[in-house]
């Protein structure tokens, strides 16, 4: 944060010079802060509508969803109490819940990989001297940001069977491309290379990792007599490894999560999202239709619940793997 | 000869990014140009690359025509709403959290840190029936109310690690001046902290503004739904709206709907880069 802090700098130039005008010396000890009670009344004054809204967006709801995991609740009658019979329901009868499972596991083991590799890869280009490397940084960076509404529109307009750019050029070439977003064998595919379309998040992250590395390494290295290779396998990815931990991470949990891109992959077809033949019927998706579609509210609880004891199993996991491989400096 | 090899790498590297780029903008590129076209150019083969004539009355047929201009309102006024409740509650509680020696102060905000890692999955069913319960569903209380109740725990920790780099002296001596707390922040911190006030509104703003799953469980009639919805709505009811035929979705007007969606997102991209990119790196050297 270069930029800022100078520009920070001056502002804080301009009001120490205001403040030394205004405090007359000889006041300097008395500070009304001293006083904890007044410490206390102030902090619960300006935290207390976020202390709040934890408590009543976060952990009240949280603690109220894990009751209706063990419950039947349609909405319209009250919740009642059904023991594990949720949980043995989607573990043992569910015909959706394993092949949910399926298509994310898959979606997860093919897309962070790639997406990672990617960013990793272009940010390392971005970081050699080259010329507009702002431009770059834009171009590559800004899909991340656009509403994935929008953005699967538009693959999807591409990727039509008949209409679609990609089968037109192919048709050009004597070929005749499959349909591609309605065919159980593409259509998860394509959701991979959407999602991919938006791997600028993570070359960000990397970005700022690379800019951290101290210039002296490469030339000790190069000096040293280590090749392009070496010097990435043994000065960059070490140094980079917290932030490349940090993005495997983020990867995996963003893609359990998976729902926007599913949801919209359907409905900007013009059918009910989890199609073909639950190809796309991703975890958060399936959850969200048992909901509010089906008002299996309970059912879905569960099912929250379930995502939520494996994100939490993977962070912890994560944290006990990475003190092997990374490395926090100092 | 060292700088020989070094000048043919530089346009190694370039021609990689430049192929990669090409990659990047060409959906964009292809859904502005399809905006531009006729219904007859879009079915074409082989395709129209460009539009012979490009019409510029596509927009105005979603906007005035299919009432599009209600959903972008619709999306500005929630996107407003949750940035001035994110900005006014968020400000404090950073402060309150970096500035004030309070028992458990960092078990609490370790408390409010966790809540991130907490799937919006697990909380919405208790959420929808609470809502629902107060007959908030279909209204935006249920988009909005969160966020003025320092929903935004990232902006929270954001703004602390900020202020936290400013010198306590000159609030103290603010204080010496008889200034209140309240006008201690909004007038001598927040002022000194607007790169990162500027960032935690950029990104609550394309948090609301992108958001499809909030708007989709609370928001039932046509005349509510946000930009998102609205779009997948369209696509749903094209063929009914244009009186096309089976199959022929009218693609130059949804792809004139999602740049009417991607272009504020575009422009505030373009106005303020470094404030993103900034608020992204900051994201992972936290990790």
């Amino acid at each position: 944060m270069a930029t800022s802090v100078s520009e920070w700098r001056q502002s804080y130039a301009a009001v120490n010079h205001s403040l030394t005008l205004v405090a007359t010396p000889g006041s300097t000890t008395y500070d009304p802060m001293n006083d904890r009670r007044a410490q206390a009344f102030w902090f619960w004054l300006f935290a207390g509508p976020a202390v709040a809204g934890f408590l009543l967006f976060s952990a009240g709801p949280m603690l109220h969803s894990l009751w209706l995991a063990f419950c039947n609740y349609d909405v319209v009658a009250p919740p009642q109490f059904i023991g594990l019979r949720n949980f043995a329901y989607l573990l043992f009868h569910d015909p959706a819940f394993w092949p949910s499972v399926q298509v994310t596991l898959v979606f997860t083991a093919v897309q962070v990989p790639l997406a990672v590799a990617s960013a990793l890869g272009v940010a390392l280009l971005l970081n050699q001297p080259v010329k507009a490397r702002g431009l770059w940084r834009a171009i590559f960076f800004l899909p991340s940001i656009l509403p994935q509404a929008a953005s699967v529109a538009v693959f999807v307009y591409i990727f039509q069977a008949d209409g679609g750019l990609l089968n037109r050029l192919l048709a050009l070439a004597g070929v005749t491309g499959p349909a591609w977003t309605t065919s159980p064998a593409w259509a998860l595919p394509v959701i991979v290379l959407i999602s991919l379309w938006g791997f600028g998040y993570p070359m960000v992250v990397f970005l700022g990792g690379l800019q951290n590395v101290p210039r002296e390494l490469y030339e000790a290295a190069h000096i040293d007599g280590a090749d392009a290779w070496g010097r990435f396998r043994h000065v960059t990815l070490p140094l980079i490894s917290p932030v490349l931990f940090f993005n495997v991470v983020m990867g995996v949990i963003g893609a359990l999560k998976v729902f926007d891109l599913a949801y919209a992959f359907g409905a900007a077809q013009g059918l009910i999202p989890g199609g073909p033949a639950r190809a796309t019927l991703f975890y958060g998706l399936n959850l969200y239709q048992q909901a509010f579609t089906y008002f299996h509210m309970g059912l879905a609880s569960a099912m929250a619940w379930l995502l939520f004891a494996v994100i939490v199993a993977i962070t912890w996991l994560n944290f006990r793997l990475s003190r092997r491989w990374v490395h926090y400096g100092d | 000869m060292e700088h020989l090899r070094t000048r043919r790498l530089d346009w190694t590297v370039t021609l990689v990014l430049a192929l990669g780029a090409l990659v990047m903008v060409l959906p964009l590129a292809w859904m502005i140009l399809t905006s531009l076209k006729t219904f007859p150019e879009i079915l074409r083969q082989p395709p129209a690359l460009l539009p012979a004539d490009a019409q510029w009355g596509n927009y105005r047929t979603v906007w005035e025509g299919f009432a599009y201009y209600r959903f972008f309102l619709n999306s500005a006024f929630v996107a407003l709403m949750v940035i001035a409740g994110t900005v006014l509650t968020c400000c404090p509680a950073a402060y309150a959290f970096a500035f004030y020696d309070v028992r458990h102060r960092e078990l609490i905000f370790g408390l409010l840190l966790s809540s991130l890692m907490l799937p919006a999955q697990v909380t919405v069913i208790p959420l929808f029936k609470a809502f629902a319960a107060l007959g908030w569903v279909n209204t935006y209380l249920p988009l909005v109310l969160p966020a003025w109740f320092g929903g935004n725990i990232f902006g929270i920790f954001l703004l602390r690690q900020f202020f936290r780099t400013l010198p306590r002296s000159l609030i103290e001596a603010a204080r010496i001046d008889g200034a209140s707390e309240w006008k201690i922040l909004w007038t001598l911190v927040v002022p000194m902290s607007l790169p990162a006030v500027l960032t935690v509104v950029l990104f609550t703003f394309l948090w609301s503004w992108n958001d499809l799953f909030n708007p989709l469980v609370y928001l039932h009639s046509e005349s509510a739904y946000t930009l998102p919805v609205g779009l997948l709505h369209f696509i749903a009811r094209a063929e009914q709206l244009t009186g096309g035929s089976a199959g022929q979705v009218p693609w130059h007007l949804v792809m004139a709907l999602a740049t009417v969606m991607v272009l504020p997102v575009v422009l505030l991209f373009v106005a303020a880069q470094k404030r993103f990119v900034e608020g992204v790196a900051a994201t992972g050297v936290k990790g």
